[in-house]
């Protein structure tokens, strides 16, 4: 697999392009391009701000504190945190087994946390560039321009996501900071009228679900060429998949695959993940990139999240969604498909697995149960994963005798995907910008790539007025040619 | 029945001013107790706007956003949000202005009145409280909404734009 493009031969000599940050990703991204004076490229680079700080924020905090402190990490998906962190510790009140009630209970918030995460990302962050396409006009290449011109489409995102959030809601006890989760179990069960409340709306749910397949399905067969090889390489592939080789975002066993779609591990207990994956740290870079050890740094990075995922898994346990899993298997033929852009084909058959586990789960009745919480041997380390909306998350703690975290090891999706973002940014350049005038229609190209992995880029922080887009070109002698420039309230200045 | 006012606090109790919002939104909550027309506001949070948040102002008549910014004037500035109908960029959140756009496409028709407060903060910061400069602004603030409370126009209060 290639690295190329990673470090130029000589980058002294060439003019340096930064967007800085990349919007409609959360958080702080920046991709610089190393151009000489004929746009060739030479160099390219998506820097991440890591999320690194995270960890040494939780150390000497009371574990039982720790499943309500990790949703602050992320404004956008507090619940997976909030529910991988009640994963690992829970070995450390020694709960092997949870509770039915607590089994369901835990899962129901997550795949409502899956629904309302990838309705938001489909219909609100891609949607526009799909559907007007990736360098059209950039005044209506956003959520308002497809609430414009196709309000169906852009209200049923909203209504998605909304159903998402309140089933969160009722299994989490509030719309944030909730409480649900604890270590052993959850704290409370639905009550029978939350239960007939979501019940109200989940067909509809399940049916807006399916016809966003169909939608972005339609997308692929209509221009093949441009969907199957847009910012395209190969790779290998992990993710957790259920014991029985299903589509299981909850809990399973780990498995991979090689770029060829070959098996390379599987049933890896996630206890030992540190004996599968290392973390090699690069100089340019804040973020780590994992790698799994089998095959060292240079060969063994990976991709994890919806396109993962759903080519790993043997089957989807819900019947509509695995009638879209053959359809999309189907499609790829014998090969896994690489091209960025099936995340999102991929993304949207998980929002209808998630949309119809969410409606077998009201259907039972341990969902309105008594029973908990589980106890067992006290324990000192424990380690949680969860597949979270955009990939694999893993947290591992260990905690002393005064109940106080001693140790915090976070890997989360986006940290998994660091090289694979980076290689499509670079598919991406080589295609499109390579000996072209830059443009921002041009660079929204690199930004699509990126947005198809839905990267979370840390921070759940904002403060009005702080998400610009800055593109420098600087000459080779140094001196800055031109700059592009785009402040919060969307205004676009060249000079 | 839906209270005619919202109060909406944006912000991350654990990045040191941006827990600005919820604070103050705690403050207001305690004010308003001892109110006879407690029950004409609704007090809500998050940590950043969404698209979905357009739903929550639906069947209001007005809408009070709180925030904490860093290039706002100390201690803080009041204006009233307006939809731009202008391109809308945004990473995973909206800017109240968006989200005015948004709730007129999604419903057809005007949004509420809606304002910004936005409490003037120096550092963001994950892990780290809130600074002691912030805090006072925050103060400052509280004693601001105690007068929107009881107003019956909030223009008349507003920055003009």
């Amino acid at each position: 697999m290639s690295v190329s493009l990673e470090t130029a031969a000589n980058p002294e000599n060439l003019r340096r392009v930064a967007i800085d940050p990349v919007s409609r990703v959360e958080g702080h991204g920046k991709v610089t391009i190393l151009l000489d004076d004929k746009n060739r490229i030479h160099q390219v680079r998506l820097h991440i701000v890591e999320f690194r700080g995270f960890e040494k924020f939780i150390q000497g905090r009371p574990y039982w504190e720790v499943p309500v402190m990790v949703q602050r990490l992320c404004g956008i998906c507090p619940v997976s945190h909030h529910l991988a962190a009640s994963k690992a510790l829970d070995a450390i009140v020694g709960a092997k087994h949870l509770t039915p009630t607590a089994d369901k209970m835990r899962r129901l918030m997550h795949y409502g946390q899956i629904l309302q995460s990838h309705a938001l990302h489909f219909f609100h962050l891609c949607s526009p560039d799909l559907l007007f396409g990736f360098d059209s006009d950039i005044s209506k290449r956003n959520i308002v321009g497809v609430a414009e011109k196709y309000p169906e489409t852009a209200k049923r995102g909203i209504l998605l996501r909304k159903f998402g959030q309140e089933v969160i809601r009722h299994t989490a006890g509030k719309r944030i900071h909730g409480t649900g989760s604890v270590p052993g179990g959850v704290n409370k069960s639905l009550s029978i009228a939350e239960r007939d409340e979501l019940l109200r709306d989940i067909y509809q749910m399940v049916s807006w679900s399916r016809e966003a397949v169909h939608m972005v399905k339609e997308l692929h067969h209509k221009n093949p060429e441009l969907y199957n090889s847009f910012g395209a390489f190969r790779a290998n592939y992990m993710s957790m998949v259920g014991y029985d080789g299903s589509l299981d975002l909850y809990h399973g066993r780990l498995r991979g695959r090689d770029e060829n779609g070959n098996m390379m591990f599987d049933g890896v207990d996630y206890n030992d993940y540190t004996d599968l994956i290392g973390e090699e740290v690069k100089n340019w870079s804040y973020m780590k990139f994992p790698y799994l050890k089998s095959l060292g740094k240079e060969k063994g990075w990976y991709r994890v999240g919806p396109l993962s995922r759903v080519q790993n898994c043997d089957f989807i346990s819900t019947p509509l969604a695995e009638i879209e899993r053959r359809e999309f298997m189907a499609y790829s033929g014998v090969m896994p498909m690489h091209a960025p852009l099936g995340y999102h084909w991929a993304r949207m058959i998980e929002m209808l697995h998630a949309a119809e586990m969410i409606k077998d789960l009201l259907h039972d009745d341990d969902i309105t149960g008594s029973e908990l919480m589980t106890t067992g041997e006290r324990g000192f380390e424990g380690v949680g994963v969860i597949e979270a909306p955009r990939g694999t998350l893993i947290h591992h703690y260990r905690v002393d005798e005064n109940d106080l975290v001693t140790m915090c090891n976070l890997i989360v999706s986006t940290t998994h995907n660091n090289q694979a973002m980076n290689e499509a940014v670079r598919r991406v350049a080589q295609q499109y910008l390579h000996g072209h005038e830059i443009t921002e229609g041009l660079l929204n190209h690199i930004e699509v790539a990126i947005r198809a992995f839905d990267p979370c880029l840390s921070c759940a922080t904002h403060a009005l007025g702080k998400m610009p887009l800055e593109v420098e070109v600087v000459g080779v002698d140094g001196i800055q040619l031109s700059t592009l420039s785009r402040s919060g309230d969307g205004t676009f200045c060249a000079q | 029945m839906t209270a005619p006012v919202l109060i909406f606090a944006i912000g991350n109790e654990s990045r040191g001013d941006d827990a600005l919002g919820p604070l103050l939104l705690r403050d207001i909550d305690n004010h308003l107790k001892n109110k006879d027309n407690y029950q004409d506001f609704e007090l809500l949070e998050d940590f950043q706007l969404q698209i979905e948040h357009a739903m929550d102002m639906k069947d209001r008549q007005r809408v009070l956003f709180i925030d904490a910014g860093m290039d706002t004037p100390a201690p803080f500035s009041f204006y009233r949000a307006k939809a731009t109908g202008e391109p809308v960029l945004y990473s995973h959140a909206l800017a109240p202005q968006a989200l005015l756009d948004v709730y007129a496409q999604v419903y057809g028709e005007s949004p509420p009145d809606a304002y910004i407060l936005c409490i003037k903060g120096e550092s963001f910061e994950l892990g780290e409280s809130p600074t002691p400069t912030a805090l006072n602004h925050q103060a400052l603030a509280l004693d601001f909404v105690k007068q929107l409370i009881d107003a019956t126009c909030w223009d008349a209060l507003a920055t003009p734009s």
